[in-house]
């Protein structure tokens, strides 16, 4: 029994192994990650098809009425409908624009968008490229996507593409830095920057609860501040003012029609996912069960177990909070999350070197809360926000 | 508690979201062409002519007033009363439109129309279904296509086509009436005016007949 | 856009603090948008995301109602008002029929006029949800506010259907009175709409009001003072958000309000979260109104009898018949001479005079403000065009 459950577990990998053994040895490790490759980018297009869907129909119940339903059983195959109209729909380009980097710019978002894939371990024994500088080049291949957003922006040649541009390259570039620093906790935790490492320290477990950082206060910090900068990081609302519909119509990508709006669509999507996945690894133990009796689960059934929780967390905060403007924005990041990172390293260090035991819990835990109540009340105040009360009239 | 007011956001979406898969109350949408939203009974779309009975052209209530089409605000009702008459539901001879058009691209559906007619016989439809691919000639409703029977009217308005009904029905039981009580005073003049020709010539008779007592033969 | 370049040559240099007048750019938002409320074009300046100019162009949507009027009979307009704001029809009509009730010397039954106040309030409550709603989504909340609201709002035009037979050009008031008597069962239909309505207020005082992102979008944003929404003419919730105490209903005691117990709220600093709360609690009063008002409305008959449908000639004179409508002060200038038509026919927009003070509002704030700014003005281009 045990045999089978590990075999389907390893399904993946034993079929890669098969199909290799028809091919000479010369060019088994091009063919093998050809294969790897072309599964990734099926799979998560797949996802990213899916999730527009549930993203359409998840909005949509929360605002009291159905989502797509005609297409397909409950609407599932909209994406199917969806991509044949922007397949089929005339591509203009302004003739002002700079045609070689307009058609360059979704193309470098898609690319880079999943090349952050290469990293990323799927399932036990399932990464693509078991890199030591994993996480290095992770948020490296991140600043690429940036560039494509200017360049769609700067090349259209109109003004509210270049309003949008600006302000998107602002707003990803300043949420960066909050990023990067929440992730350097668990590096310095775990000691690699090597993705299957950190993910393999914590897929051991105590008793029936696992060892996830997030189940740590520096952790839990860690990885909050990480999902609100994922979620600046990939556009999405609340902090979607780049392409805020109601102000500057579609901002960066206003002039783009037809498959390259796909594209972009593809490419925010595909980051999405990269950087919720980059957040699984980093925090939530990746492939790992969440109780040590639930390890029969094939492991990648578990990676996107987790993914689509993050994912419908993000359409649910989609359909609750309205958007933030630029300079509250800016605000948040540089004046709320950047002393909270800094201060989410020491904790993690006063952790490392404390005996572990409750006392460790408690300081730790202390340090992670009181600062960030008293700083947000502290911002609060400068602002003078609150809730009114009104007089009426005699 | 900072993030307060966002958690309670939530909380607020999470129940609207899973109360859609519960109660109707909380996914009001209704999959038009499948359903039908129930119709609301004053509900007012466009006008449409009333005729009773079953022939259209011979029961048709309108007399070509037109007065309907001088209180139309948009003015988009055209009418061209008819040279001779014919009789109407009562037996009376009225004028008749030879042609009633109205524009439903013009029309707003302000009900000017109906208020003013004083023969209640142009009335609100409720049809919505009207498109059309022609923008000019497919939206100018002729007569034929205007003229829908009393029964209809009162499947789609039945208090008011009651009403209707009823003071129609008041009118020609005061009508019947009139003709009765002139019909019985035309008998009784008829009858006294016999009584008193047959009264007189018994009297003529009752004189001849008296007189040959002092005559004698001649 | 030939105007548009001479609004960048208007700047003071001296106000700009950047290298010059290269810097500034100048957008034209509108007036295909998705977000200014209707056809709207707004032309600004902006030095990287402050406003420095703004000169609004409207017109869109002119559909020459005052020149109409003036060769339609006084029952004639009465559709033609419908659609001035459209979204609340029956105040407009109610504005109009006190204008002709005013220069004919017309009076309104009891029962008629119970009947004019509900509609009335439940177009101001629908009024309401509806600018909350759009609010929100000019926001960003992504349509979920809206949608609420929405769903709350169809509750009252299900009603407006049933008693006047249309959702939105309602057409309902006549001179001297109402046109139909409310069919059988639709007061009780009613006092459950009104009965319900409380709780979608409660529901959607959670989602927003204590929202962090709302207040912080909100406060301080589009400040009006108290001196130039008197100076300017500005009415409604707009000018009681600065904390100009006036309410036309208070003030000049119309139809039968003086019977009914309810509150004006003010608001002390005059932004957009100040008008946005002050329609809130507007709402709540509303329904206030409601109540008392279908508890206590009599039998009688529903119009004067002595009015002419048709052939109805006023003395000669003028009149001037105002309402507080949800967006203002709503008023209609008649002035008859003794024709079936009016001779002059004037309205007083409370939307477009409202919008005058909208440069003032925005300049200074970022441009994703001047949609909310706008938005709080609460606007409807059929009012301010007609």
């Amino acid at each position: 029994m045990n045999l089978k459950l590990d075999q389907l577990d390893q399904i993946f990998v034993i079929l890669n192994n098969w199909l290799l053994g028809y091919l000479p040895p010369v060019v088994r490790p091009l063919c093998s990650s050809i294969l790897a490759i072309a599964l990734i980018l099926v799979t998560f297009a797949l996802l990213f098809a899916i999730t527009t869907v549930l993203e359409r129909k998840g909005l949509g119940r929360i605002q009291n009425r159905f989502g797509p339903n005609r297409v397909g059983p409950c609407g599932f195959l909209q994406p199917i409908a969806d991509g044949i109209k922007s397949l089929t729909k005339e591509d203009i380009v302004p003739n002002p624009a700079d045609h070689v980097v307009h058609f360059l710019a979704p193309v470098l978002l898609v690319a880079a968008a999943f090349m952050a894939y290469a990293v990323l371990p799927i399932g036990r024994n399932m990464i693509l490229v078991d890199m030591n500088a994993g996480v290095l080049y992770f948020f490296a291949i991140g600043s690429l996507m940036e560039l494509a957003v200017f360049m769609a922006g700067w090349s259209s040649r109109s003004k509210y593409s270049l309003l949008g541009a600006m302000r998107a390259i602002a707003q990803m570039i300043s949420y960066e830095v909050p990023l990067v620093l929440a992730s350097i906790v668990v590096i310095m935790q775990s000691g690699s920057l090597s993705t299957v490492s950190i993910v393999n320290m914590q897929a051991t477990y105590t008793g029936i609860w696992p060892h996830w950082f997030v189940f740590t206060p520096w952790g839990f910090a860690g990885f909050a501040l990480f999902m609100i900068a994922a979620t600046a990081e990939s556009n999405r609302s609340p902090f979607d003012l780049p392409e805020g519909e109601s102000e500057i119509i579609a901002g960066y990508y206003t002039e783009y029609s037809g498959f390259k709006f796909a594209l972009f669509f593809l490419g925010e999507y595909i980051g999405m996912f990269a950087t919720s996945a980059m957040a699984i690894t980093l925090f939530l133990g990746g492939w790992s069960a969440p109780f040590s009796f639930l390890t029969w689960i094939p492991s990648y059934f578990w990676f996107f177990a987790k993914l689509l929780t993050i994912i419908l967390t993000f359409i649910w905060v989609r359909g609750t909070l309205p958007r933030l403007r630029m300079d509250q924005l800016m605000n948040l990041a540089w004046e709320f999350m950047l002393p909270m990172t800094l201060l989410n390293l020491l904790t993690a260090g006063v952790w490392h070197f404390m005996p572990a035991g409750a006392l460790r819990w408690l300081i730790c835990g202390a340090m992670v809360v009181v600062p960030c109540i008293l700083l947000s009340r502290g911002l609060k105040q400068r602002k003078k926000f609150q809730v009114r009360k009104y007089r009426f009239s005699e | 508690m900072v993030g307060k007011g966002i958690i309670k956001g939530m909380v607020e979406t999470a129940r609207n979201f899973l109360g859609s898969y519960v109660s109707k109350q909380r996914l009001t949408t209704i999959q038009y062409p499948e359903e039908r939203a129930p119709q609301i009974e004053a509900a007012r779309n466009f006008p449409f002519l009333v005729f009773d009975g079953t022939d259209a052209e011979q029961g048709l209530r309108c007399v070509a007033c037109q007065i309907c089409e001088k209180e139309c605000p948009p003015k988009c009702i055209f009418i061209e009363k008819s040279k001779d008459k014919k009789p109407d539901a009562t037996g009376k001879m009225q004028f008749y439109p030879a042609t009633f058009n109205i524009d439903i691209s013009v029309c707003m559906s302000c009900q000017i129309c109906v208020e003013v007619c004083p023969f209640d016989s142009i009335k609100m439809d409720v049809v919505y279904d009207l498109s059309n691919n022609d923008r000019f000639a497919g939206l100018l409703l002729h007569k034929q296509q205007l003229a829908k029977s009393n029964e209809y009217y009162n499947t789609i308005h039945p208090t008011e086509a009651a009403a209707v009904d009823a003071h129609f029905a008041e009118e020609r039981a005061k009508a019947a009436a009139r003709v009765k009580a002139a019909a019985e005073a035309k008998l009784a003049a008829e009858a006294k005016a016999a009584t008193d020709a047959k009264a007189k010539s018994e009297t003529t008779l009752a004189d001849t007949q008296a007189q040959p007592v002092g005559g004698g033969t001649r | 856009m030939s105007d548009a370049t001479n609004l960048t040559a208007q700047i003071d240099i001296n106000t700009i603090p950047a290298l010059g007048k290269e810097q500034l750019l100048e957008l034209a938002m509108g007036p295909q948008h998705p977000s200014t409320h209707g056809v709207f074009r707004m032309n600004v300046v902006l030095d990287g995301e402050r406003v420095m100019k703004l000169k609004p162009v409207f017109g869109y949507l002119h559909r020459n109602h005052e020149k109409i009027a003036e060769s339609e009979t006084y029952l004639g307009s009465m559709p033609y008002t419908d659609r001035l704001d459209y979204i609340c029809s029956i105040t407009n009509n109610w504005a109009y029929a006190i204008a002709v009730e005013k220069l004919a010397g017309i009076e309104v039954p009891e029962r008629a006029e119970y009947l004019r106040v509900i509609t009335g309030e439940l177009t101001r409550l629908q009024n309401h949800a509806c600018l909350l709603g759009f609010l929100m989504q000019d926001m960003g909340a992504s349509g979920t506010p809206l949608m609420y609201a929405f769903r709350e709002r169809e509750k009252i035009m299900d009603l407006f259907e049933g008693l006047t037979g249309a959702r939105m050009m309602c057409n309902y008031l006549r001179f001297g009175g109402c046109r139909v008597d409310t069919p059988a069962g639709w007061m009780d239909a009613a006092r459950k709409v009104v009965a319900e309505f409380p709780r979608f207020l409660d529901e959607y005082e959670n989602l927003l009001v204590g929202n962090e992102i709302l207040m912080d979008r909100t406060q301080e944003v589009g400040i009006l003072s108290k001196e130039l929404a008197i100076n300017a003419g500005i009415s409604g919730p707009m000018a009681r958000a600065s904390g100009v105490d006036y309410d036309i209903r208070k003030v000049d005691h119309y139809s039968i309000y003086d019977r009914f117990n309810f509150r004006i709220p003010l608001g002390e600093r005059g932004d957009v979260y100040d008008r946005y709360m002050i329609r809130f609690l507007e709402m709540r009063e509303s329904i206030k109104i409601l109540e008392q008002a279908m508890r206590d409305i009599p039998d009688g008959p529903i119009v004067d009898p002595k009015t002419k449908i048709r052939g109805f000639r006023p003395k000669p004179g003028e009149a001037y018949g105002r309402i507080e409508s949800p967006k203002g002060e709503l008023g209609f200038y008649l002035v008859s001479d003794g024709a079936l038509n009016p001779y002059r026919y004037r309205v007083r927009p409370p939307s477009l005079i409202n919008l005058t003070v909208l440069e003032d509002l925005c300049i200074g704030q970022n441009v994703a403000d001047v949609v909310v700014i706008l938005g709080s003005i609460d606007i409807v281009l059929g009012e301010v065009d007609r």
